[in-house]
């Protein structure tokens, strides 16, 4: 046994998980350091602060939407969803990274994954909460939107268990609970830890509430790990079937655009593809921030961008495929939608989208792409971009021009789209200030398995 | 705190700082009436706190401070609180609905009265002085929908979109709501009063200083008024002027017969027909709802089908129904006439031009092949000579009594209008006018530029005016005194309607503000001010039919709408075509300018009518705005774009308007519409569009020549409701909504039209079985019958309560029609074929949006309907996104007027109003099914069997349809109407081979071109 796990350390990359010469002591100390000693940077404060506006931005459109109406956005006849939509896809696309990070990996014995586990978590909370605003706005009669759920009422109505928008409600919030509870549960000795160390008697105190309890002992631990093997494994169905289920959305639909078996794989993998550019484009500057880089090393920021890259390709074999499926199905409306988003009034945002999630990623065949947090930082926004960009081809392109010419239209956002949404960027900021700020970004407990001395009892 | 001092002067503070200084003061004196125990000490209510005099005085004075205020000095922010204050107030007593007094219900219901069941009265509504025959539909004495009159010729049960937009109109808020004398309110009697002074004074002169100005009266009663009136007043003079007169017809009838005629049409008998520029196929052209019903009838590809040549100057509906079109200038018509009438043999001159003589060579054939079965129309607008070749041709063909017979001119006093006009104005210039009084019509904005009539009533040299109008318009603003014209669902009349046979106009509501007749203002004139309305149009025609029998006659009459047997008998005519004269010279450099009448807003009357505002116009969907229409050839040569904005310059007169490029439009012309631009229309219309008036002179009222276009690099918003006007997407394939194909080919390939469609057994599901339904409801429509008159439209809108949603909604692609006629333009765009398709829900069996709504807010009856369930509609959209014909309409805002009392008592209280989030869609007319299934119902337990509805149930799309192009039914039952239609071989689904196997179903468009221009 020993050798063998001799053998595993020499096999071990170049560039190990964590920085050398830590101790669990040196990692519970800066990792809690940064919530409970450091003083309250003014950069964090400065950043908090302009996330706190886009959020009050946020409240300001949707309080402005419920007065007047769904109309205050660009949307009209043909075009019957847009920026809402577009951007409740995008959210939850981005919300799939942390439970592929948590679940999937833990499952598959990645250990790298433990340092960036607990924000990807997070950050995956924060953008499903940010996607979860989309539908209950976008609706006509928001006040309403409590139909959409199966309910006991006096009218004796149940929801229409055929629409996809019906299985996107259950989707959506299984998958909200089991992250909210597969996060707060990997956070409990953390918790403790800091309860541990808090210095004065209210963070104790809340902490310890927080805390649950746990004082770590062993029958604790093995609880522990059971429970969390067991959410990891009701997570790892969910990022696929989340995003799945979304597709529905338009797979379900008759509009040419829409109506292709391809979009569930397909949506999967543009999530992802998403969710990691969004895991790096908070890592990289946190890791810089904070000087975490012992802990979130070139080889976690490369390894990221090796699942993009897997997952750019997959993207890139769907629009293939889209497109291939156009010509070949012989369909005149969906040729026609091919020959619009290459030709049509959109064109322009389909070759941007092509550029952003094919061409540009592909730097990321060479090495010094994936290990330069600068460029991978910027290759991770193009990833972003084009991934919103690909799900307003999808929605907004599809539809304004579908199969009768007499109702062919155009779609311009409003200042309210444009306000709504970068108001959900400021409600998801505000949240990862907050994160960042009183809860540990890293998983210390975790980290400590990381080291050689966690290893003794392992076999 | 000024105000707690004791200072003489009050200091104005705001609103809110004086309302805490009162309560201030307030408290301040609870708190001295306690310690000073002038109440008792332990207070328990107000009554007994009141014992303080100052809080007895605080409590009487309703506005503490600002009361005191309001004897100090006039200070606006004092006045506008007080103000507020009261109408506050004046709206809480508002909202006390009972009756302070006990009322007592029915003891016996009014007979017939039956709340919940509408009542139904024949009247008519008049447009350029024609009568249209209606029916209007009237719930506990509020009119709700006009239908058209079924037992009357030029109805026969349809309608055209300006007498159903009339309801609107007599709705309107905006409407004139009093008699105003510069500025001040006044009442009738003061009016009554100011006016005998006047006509006393002008008795000794014989009336030489009174003027009467009208618009086109076709009223007997009126007529006779007028005559009598003339007669007390012998130098008083009756003008008649109108913006969209028909001058042009009786001047040509002059020439051609030396007498003022009208020409009568029979489109049912005309195998042939040939019209020079006329739109008769549309609303406003008098006669139009018989002349579509004659020729859609004629349409029938199973029977012996018409034939018809437009030849025109602007792209009418009439003209892309023709079998061949050929685009001219109107200058070039007038050549082309001369040319046809030459080689008919009918007189004329001309020679054919090289670029149509194939076209005039085809046209001759046809016609000299159907003598007495064809029938040349000249437009309205078209010079007399072009009307007096169009009688000789028909004279020549021997169409004459066959499809063409000529009557006397509808309108009471056939004078040329511009002429009666010029003496007007010359007579008000030459200061020989004391008293002018302008009973309807708006002439200060829409009379021609050059005659100055505006000039001449801002001069002063009349010095009275009075106008009677619907609006406080432009004309009203320069007349000393307005009176309100009652709407003519509001007051008694009559009007001939185009064949000359009298409609009586019954008010379905009393006045709404007090509005007066123009009956009741001529017997003011004629010094008898209390007459009313029912007594002047009674009293005239006991006059007529003086027999005992006449209260059986009048009862007969007002139920039928019509006075039986007052039709005008055909006149024979001997054709006295003498010498033309000579058609003007066609400058072939030169721009020609056409001024149309608006195929919605008319000639501006209907300019605050939201209803005609979004009608989208038939040829280019347009709404809110007319527009500079020109050819593609032309915009291509000038690098115009749609939506540019022109300057056209007409002898140096220069108005601004924005381009739209109209395919079929001639090279080297432009048109515009008049009626828009307006300066007082009220809310709706003020400052839509450019106005035109102002270019239009009495010379050229229709065509002037020589306009000069320049850009000026601005742009302005065109809101089209259509998105593309073509079945060619833009990567070259063509998806046939409309299919369609020619006459012979017809009779080889019956079933052109047949798509591949899915099996219906293609399933996994067992479908439902409609079959074993008593009833399934399905429509067709037929493509070759409709020609896009718009009706549907609007008999849709008012029958459903439609919203108007405005022009900015209509810019971003949000209107509300729950059908929409689709028009789409084929080959050469200078000159297209074009093909309308009216679109309603087609009522999916497997309907896509059913299944992805989230509530169960969309879903199937069991009898094949696609219902839509307002109230539990949440507003997700997603049906609309998935509906591939894109006929739902979504609430995007409040679009519906919740407020303005006046819809209220409008809107049908069968149908929903709408709120803001909710998905509508065309329903089939449920209300109307519903209301016919009670009645079933009752009478299959009165008679003991089971009694189905049949066809006598109609939507309103289709009861209103002059082409009867629209048929719905139970498709369960194989002898309904709609079963013999979906059974022929023309009928296609749209879009069928997505397997949403529609309820509504089309029937292929045939057209019947002559082989000889076909190569």
């Amino acid at each position: 046994m020993e050798e063998q796990r001799k053998e595993l350390v020499v096999e071990a990359p170049k560039v190990p998980v964590m920085g050398p010469g830590h101790t669990f002591g040196t990692i519970t100390e800066k990792i809690s350091a940064i919530v409970l000693t450091r003083p309250t940077s003014k950069g964090w404060i400065f950043g908090f602060a302009i996330s706190f506006m886009g959020l009050m931005m946020l409240l300001a459109a949707l309080s402005y939407l419920f007065v007047k109406g769904v109309g205050i956005w660009g949307i009209n006849i043909p075009v019957g969803w847009g920026f809402a939509i577009v951007n409740f896809v995008w959210w939850i696309g981005i919300g799939h990274a942390g439970t592929l990070i948590s679940a999937i990996l833990l499952l598959l014995r990645q250990s790298w994954r433990n340092s960036i586990n607990r924000f990807a978590e997070a950050m995956t909370l924060f953008a499903v909460a940010c996607a979860g605003v989309f539908p209950a706005v976008h609706v006509g009669r928001p006040w309403l939107a409590y139909w959409l759920f199966p309910y006991p009422n006096t009218m004796n109505v149940w929801p229409q268990f055929r629409s996809p928008l019906m299985w996107d409600v259950f989707a959506v919030s299984t998958y909200a609970t089991i992250s909210a509870l597969f996060w707060a549960i990997g956070l409990v000795p953390d918790l403790a830890t800091l309860r541990d160390r808090a210095d004065s008697p209210w963070k104790r105190r809340i902490y310890g509430m927080f805390a649950l309890g746990w004082r770590g002992s062993a029958r604790h631990w093995h609880r522990y790990e059971t429970m969390y093997l067991l959410l990891a494994g009701l997570a790892t169905p969910l990022v696929l079937s989340v995003h799945t289920v979304v597709s529905f959305d338009f797979a379900i639909g008759i509009v040419p655009g829409w109506h292709t078996t391809i979009f569930p794989p397909y949506f999967v993998a543009g999530a992802i593809y998403s969710g990691f550019a969004m895991v790096l484009m908070l890592a990289i500057p946190i890791r810089k921030v904070y000087g975490l880089e012992d802990f979130i090393t070139d080889r976690h920021l490369e390894n990221s961008a090796k699942v993009m890259l897997a997952t750019g390709w997959i993207v890139a074999y769907g629009y293939g495929i889209e497109a291939f499926m156009g010509w070949y199905s012989g369909d005149r409306f969906d040729a026609f939608t091919l020959w619009n988003r290459l030709h049509g009034p959109y064109a322009f945002l389909y070759f941007s989208l092509l550029s952003c999630n094919i061409f540009i990623p592909q730097l990321l065949w060479i090495r010094k792409f994936r290990t330069n947090s600068i460029l991978l930082f910027l290759i991770s926004f193009v990833i972003l971009v084009g991934m919103w960009l690909e799900r307003f081809i999808i929605v907004v392109v599809s539809l304004h021009r579908d199969f009768l010419t007499s109702s062919w239209g155009m779609f311009y956002p409003t200042r309210w789209d444009f306000m709504t949404f970068f108001g959900t960027v400021g409600l998801f900021l505000t949240a990862f200030f907050l994160f960042i700020r009183v809860l540990p970004m890293i998983s210390i407990f975790e980290m400590r398995t990381l080291l050689p001395e966690a290893k003794v009892h392992a076999e | 705190m000024d105000e707690q001092k004791p200072s003489g002067k009050q200091e104005e503070v705001c609103p809110s700082k004086r309302g805490k200084s009162d309560l201030l003061s307030l408290r301040e004196q609870i708190d001295s009436a306690s310690t000073n125990k002038i109440g008792p000490e332990y207070w328990r209510s107000l009554e007994e706190l009141a014992g303080s005099p100052e809080f007895q005085e605080a409590l009487h004075r309703e506005f503490p401070k600002g009361a005191s205020e309001w004897l100090d000095s006039v200070s606006r922010r004092g006045f506008l609180r007080v103000m507020g204050a009261s109408l506050g107030l004046a709206g809480m007593t508002g909202c006390v609905r009972m009756p302070l007094q006990k009322i007592v219900p029915y003891v016996r219901q009014p007979e017939e009265v039956i709340p919940g069941k509408p009542m139904y009265y024949a009247s008519a509504l008049t447009l350029g002085g024609y009568a249209s025959p209606v029916i209007v539909e009237s719930h506990l004495g509020r009119p709700t929908k006009v239908e058209g009159n079924d037992r009357h010729p030029a109805s026969l049960g349809g309608t055209d979109i300006f007498s159903q937009a009339d309801l609107l109109t007599m709705y309107d808020p905006d409407r004139s709501q009093s008699i105003v004398s510069i500025g001040n309110l006044r009442s009738w009697q003061s009016f009554v009063d100011e006016m005998q002074g006047h006509l006393n004074a002008q008795k000794a002169m014989q009336g030489s200083g009174i003027r009467i100005l009208t618009a086109t009266i076709s009223s007997p009663t009126l007529a006779d008024q007028m005559r009598s009136f003339l007669k007390l007043y012998p130098q008083a003079k009756w003008h008649v002027y109108e913006p969209v007169n028909r001058d042009n017809v009786l001047e040509g009838a002059k020439l051609a017969f030396g007498q003022p005629v009208e020409a009568v049409y029979d489109f049912g008998k005309a195998d042939v027909i040939v019209s020079l520029d006329a739109d008769f196929l549309y609303g406003a052209f008098p006669g139009n709802v018989a002349y579509i019903r004659q020729f859609a009838h004629r349409r029938d590809p199973d029977q012996k089908m018409n034939r018809m040549y437009v030849v025109e100057s602007t792209p009418t509906a009439t003209g892309l129904k023709s079998d061949h079109r050929l685009p001219l200038r109107s200058v070039d018509i007038e050549a082309f006439a001369g040319a046809l009438a030459a080689a008919v043999g009918a007189g004329g001159a001309g020679s054919p031009n090289a670029d149509w003589s194939k076209f005039l060579n085809a046209i001759v054939g046809d016609l000299k092949n159907n003598p007495g079965a064809s029938l040349v129309v000249a437009g309205d607008h078209m010079p007399p000579a072009v009307h007096a070749l169009a009688h000789a041709v028909n004279a020549k063909l021997g169409n004459v009594g066959k499809t063409v017979s000529y009557v006397e001119p509808v309108n009471a006093n056939p004078v040329n209008q511009v002429d009666s006009l010029k003496d007007l104005v010359a007579d008000m210039n030459g200061g020989k006018v004391d008293l002018l009084v302008i009973i309807g019509g708006n002439p200060v904005y829409d009379t021609p530029a050059d005659l100055g009539f505006t000039e001449a009533m801002m001069s002063g040299k009349v010095p009275l005016r009075v106008h009677l109008g619907l609006y406080q318009d432009e004309t009203a603003e320069l007349c000393q005194w307005h009176v309100n014209q009652a709407h003519e669902l509001e007051a008694w009349g009559d009007a001939r309607a185009y064949d000359g046979s009298v409609c009586l106009i019954q008010p379905l509501i009393a006045p709404l503000y007090d509005g007066k007749s123009a009956y009741e203002l001529m017997a003011v004139l004629a010094g008898d001010p209390e007459a009313t309305g029912y007594d002047i149009v009674r009293g005239y025609w006991q006059k007529q039919h003086a027999g005992a029998d006449f209260s059986e006659f009048w009862r007969k009459s007002l139920n039928d709408g019509f006075v039986a047997d007052t039709a005008f008998e055909p006149k024979a005519q001997a054709l006295k075509l003498a010498s033309l004269p000579a058609p003007a010279a066609p400058q072939n450099g030169a721009i020609e300018l056409n001024f149309r009448r608006d195929p919605t807003i008319y000639d501006g009357r209907y300019s605050n009518n939201g209803w005609l505002q979004e009608l989208p116009k038939p040829m280019s969907k347009l709404t809110w705005d007319n527009a500079v229409l020109l050819g593609p050839q032309m915009a291509d040569r000038m690098g115009l774009k749609a939506k540019d904005v022109l300057e056209l310059d007409l002898n140096n007169q220069k108005i601004r308007g924005a381009v739209w490029i109209q395919a079929g439009m001639p090279d080297n012309a432009v048109t515009v519409t008049l009626g828009y631009g307006r300066m007082r229309a009220g809310r709706v219309g003020t400052g839509t569009g450019f106005n035109v008036y102002p270019m239009r002179t009495s010379s050229s009222l229709w065509t002037a020549s020589g306009v000069q276009l320049r850009k000026t690099g601005d742009t302005y918003e065109l809101a089209s409701t259509q998105g593309m006007q073509s079945m060619e997407t833009p990567n070259g394939a063509v998806r046939h909504n409309v299919r369609e194909t020619s006459l012979d080919d017809y009779r080889q390939h019956p079933k052109f039209a047949q798509g591949e469609e899915p099996s219906a057994d293609t399933t996994l599901y067992h479908p439902y079985q409609y079959k074993d339904e008593a009833y399934a409801w399905g429509m067709a429509i037929d493509l070759n019958r409709c020609t896009g008159c718009n009706n549907c439209i609007l008999a849709c809108v008012s029958e459903n309560n439609i919203a108007v949603v405005g022009k900015e909604q209509c810019l971003v692609g949000r209107h509300m029609h729950w059908l929409r006629v689709d028009v789409y333009y084929e080959g050469d765009r200078d000159n297209p074929r074009a093909f309308f398709q009216p679109v309603p829900c087609m009522q999916c069996e497997n309907a896509p949006c059913e299944v992805v709504c989230p509530v169960g807010a969309t879903s199937h009856s069991t009898e094949g309907l696609n219902d839509m369930i307002y109230n539990r509609c949440v507003g997700t959209r997603y049906c609309s996104n998935n509906c591939p014909y894109k006929v739902r309409r979504f609430n995007f805002l409040l679009f519906q007027d919740w407020t303005t009392p006046q819809f209220k008592l409008m809107r049908n209280p069968d149908v929903t109003v709408r709120s803001r989030g909710v998905m509508e869609k065309c329903t089939y007319c449920i209300q109307r099914i519903s209301e016919r299934r009670i009645d079933v119902e009752i009478a299959s337990v009165q008679q003991g069997k089971d009694v189905r509805m049949g066809d006598e149930l109609e939507t309103a799309c289709q009861q209103s349809c002059p082409a009867d192009a629209i048929v719905f039914g139970n498709i369960n039952n194989p002898d309904s109407h709609v079963s013999k239609w979906k059974s022929g071989p023309r009928n296609y689904s749209l879009l069928g081979e997505l397997n949403t196997r529609p309820r509504t179903t089309y029937l292929a468009e045939v057209r019947n071109p002559n082989p000889e221009l076909l190569s």
